[in-house]
């Protein structure tokens, strides 16, 4: 049973209160995208042993979307931070190479 | 290797049973073979024994990093169906079901195949409709299913409540030659079908590493040592991603855990396996008597072998208003395994773009049922670089759009 922080509304709550929505930090590419760009963004999932990006709603408060740093080999949670954005914030990269020395995801490794 | 019979039996009782060998031989690892399949689950075993049996290739390590039948294999219902709706799912299913009919006495080890029949629930006009249009595609594929009212549902169940208040029964799609069997028994016979052809099956060996030499595959490494092989087959389940990361590829699959529980044993009183999609639950009773029960796979990425403890609340909450009997029961153990779910709920048995790699995963909640069927296409394709039964399942059909889209079939885990 995960317990995460909604950073939208600032409820903590257990995960019978969300629901999970996949990766996050999918690029979305335009019309000039390629086959094989679309196709990646469509098919090729990163579905790590460990650190994982994903989004998460909040289905039974707020209903609103963020992003979760979660480990998926422990269950542990790195942090949750606002879906407006590119990239994970500083704070949760350097808390994660703590606790995770060596760790890597795609381009912003 | 020394036959299993009635015979046997008696032999080894006036012997004191120091008569029995060991089903399957432990060898250190070679340093190269003609193929090696990663993954010692039901998947990968039927391969090597299809590639042995059907093709007459024995130069075949099968790798396991714990033990055999550790993973899925071991972990799951054991529900054996073919009630699919797409015709190629169809065809593969039922090919496995009806290898099941025989492999007990093709490979000399009771696989306790127990066709009980099967039935899937109709709680709603949508699914009435749904099962109805499956019965009549069954119908064409030659698959023998039959769409029931909800009075034959009680006569074949008669502790079922089918008055609802909530979700009325309001019929099933009945496969009468469905049923279950035994899964360790299936891991078992062909680990020792495989060792007899000559085979290493080689546990406590994890592959850390695929290696290739231009654009092909030439081996891997382990936790016991670099082995070569001209092919490789990749059958690890929910680890799928991991090993399609190692050979270089990312695969439209996630990895989720799905969960089941088993009550104290009680007397028999249930001799059919039900499924209830709509309420997320279904039920059968072993041999021992415990009731085995399964529900819906847990909502996000995992590798644990854990799940949350509400996925469980929410099955038995649904099975004690249907089978209210069992509402006293005590559950006895409960446990968790690593599913690999593909987009459309069917599974993928591939070429990769890694040359002689090839890849059978995406089973996800379902692919106990497949494990025959699966290893003799996946032995073909390997062998053949085409099978008629695998043909549909390659990666390309992501990117070219042709799913095989059994996400009602598959509605509930099983
Ligand atoms: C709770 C539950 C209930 C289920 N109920 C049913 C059911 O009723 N009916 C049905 O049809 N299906 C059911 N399933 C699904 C079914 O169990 C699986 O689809 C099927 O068993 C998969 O078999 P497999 O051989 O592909 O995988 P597994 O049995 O998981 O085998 C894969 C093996 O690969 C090994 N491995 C992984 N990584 C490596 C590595 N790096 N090196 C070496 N080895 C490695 C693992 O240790 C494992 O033993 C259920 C699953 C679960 C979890
Ligand atoms: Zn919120």
């Amino acid at each position: 049973m995960l317990q995460l922080e909604c950073p939208n509304c600032g409820v903590t709550a257990e995960e019978t209160e969300f629901a999970q929505g996949g990766e996050a930090h999918l690029t979305r590419r335009g019309p000039e995208a390629s086959e094989q760009e679309f196709h990646d963004y469509l098919f090729a999932k990163e579905n790590p042993r460990g650190v994982h990006f994903e989004r998460w709603r909040h289905v039974n408060g707020c209903g609103k979307w963020f992003h979760v740093a979660r480990c998926t080999a422990t269950l542990e949670i790195f942090g949750t931070y606002s879906a407006q954005t590119l990239e994970p914030p500083r704070e949760i990269r350097d808390r994660i190479s703590k606790k995770r020395p060596g760790w890597s995801w795609r381009e912003f490794a | 290797m020394k036959r299993y019979s009635a015979f046997a039996i008696a032999r080894e009782a006036l012997r004191h049973h120091t008569g029995w060998e060991r089903a399957w031989t432990s060898p250190e690892p070679r340093q190269r073979y003609d193929v090696v399949i990663i993954g010692g689950g039901g998947h990968g075993l039927a391969t090597a024994y299809y590639l042995g049996k059907n093709f007459g290739i024995t130069n075949v390590a099968v790798l396991e990093k714990g033990w055999i039948g550790g993973g899925n294999t071991g972990r799951n219902t054991t529900i054996i169906r073919s009630n699919y709706l797409q015709d190629p799912s169809a065809a593969i299913y039922e090919k496995s079901r009806g290898l099941f009919e025989t492999l007990s006495q093709d490979i000399n080890f009771n696989l306790m195949f127990s066709p009980r029949g099967v039935m899937m629930l109709a709680q709603t006009q949508h699914e009435v409709r749904g099962y109805t249009r499956t019965a009549h595609a069954n119908a064409l594929q030659g698959v023998d299913t039959e769409f029931i009212g909800p009075q034959r549902v009680k006569e074949l169940c008669p502790i079922m409540n089918i008055e609802g208040p909530r979700y009325p029964v309001l019929g099933a799609l009945w496969q009468p030659r469905a049923g279950t069997g035994r899964h360790d028994a299936l891991v078992w016979g062909f680990a020792r079908a495989c060792s007899d052809m000559g085979m290493d099956i080689i546990q406590n060996c994890e592959v850390t590493g695929i290696h290739s030499e231009d654009g092909e595959v030439s081996g891997v490494s382990t936790t016991r040592g670099d082995i070569a092989c001209d092919k490789l087959g990749i059958v690890v389940a929910g680890h799928s991603g991991r090993l399609a990361e190692m050979a270089g590829f990312r695969l439209p699959i996630e990895s989720v855990a799905l969960q089941a529980l088993v009550s104290e044993p009680i007397k028999p009183c249930m001799d059919v396996v039900v499924m209830a999609n709509t309420v997320h639950g279904y039920m059968s009773q072993s041999d021992k008597g415990e009731m085995v029960i399964g529900g819906g796979a847990d909502g996000f990425n995992n590798y644990t072998q854990r799940g949350s403890f509400h996925h469980i609340e929410e099955t038995v909450r649904a099975l004690c208003e249907t089978f209210p009997v069992i509402n006293r029961l005590k559950m006895l153990r409960q446990w968790g395994g690593i599913v690999d779910m593909t987009g459309d709920r069917s599974p993928i048995l591939s070429k990769t773009p890694l040359g002689n790699c090839f890849i059978n995963c995406g089973w996800g909640t379902g692919g106990w049922k497949a494990t025959p069927g699966s290893g003799w296409g996946f032995a073909e394709l390997m062998v053949r670089g085409y099978s008629p039964l695998t043909a549909a399942f390659g990666l390309e059909r992501f990117r070219e759009g042709r799913f095989i889209d059994e996400s009602v079939a598959a509605g509930v885990a099983h």
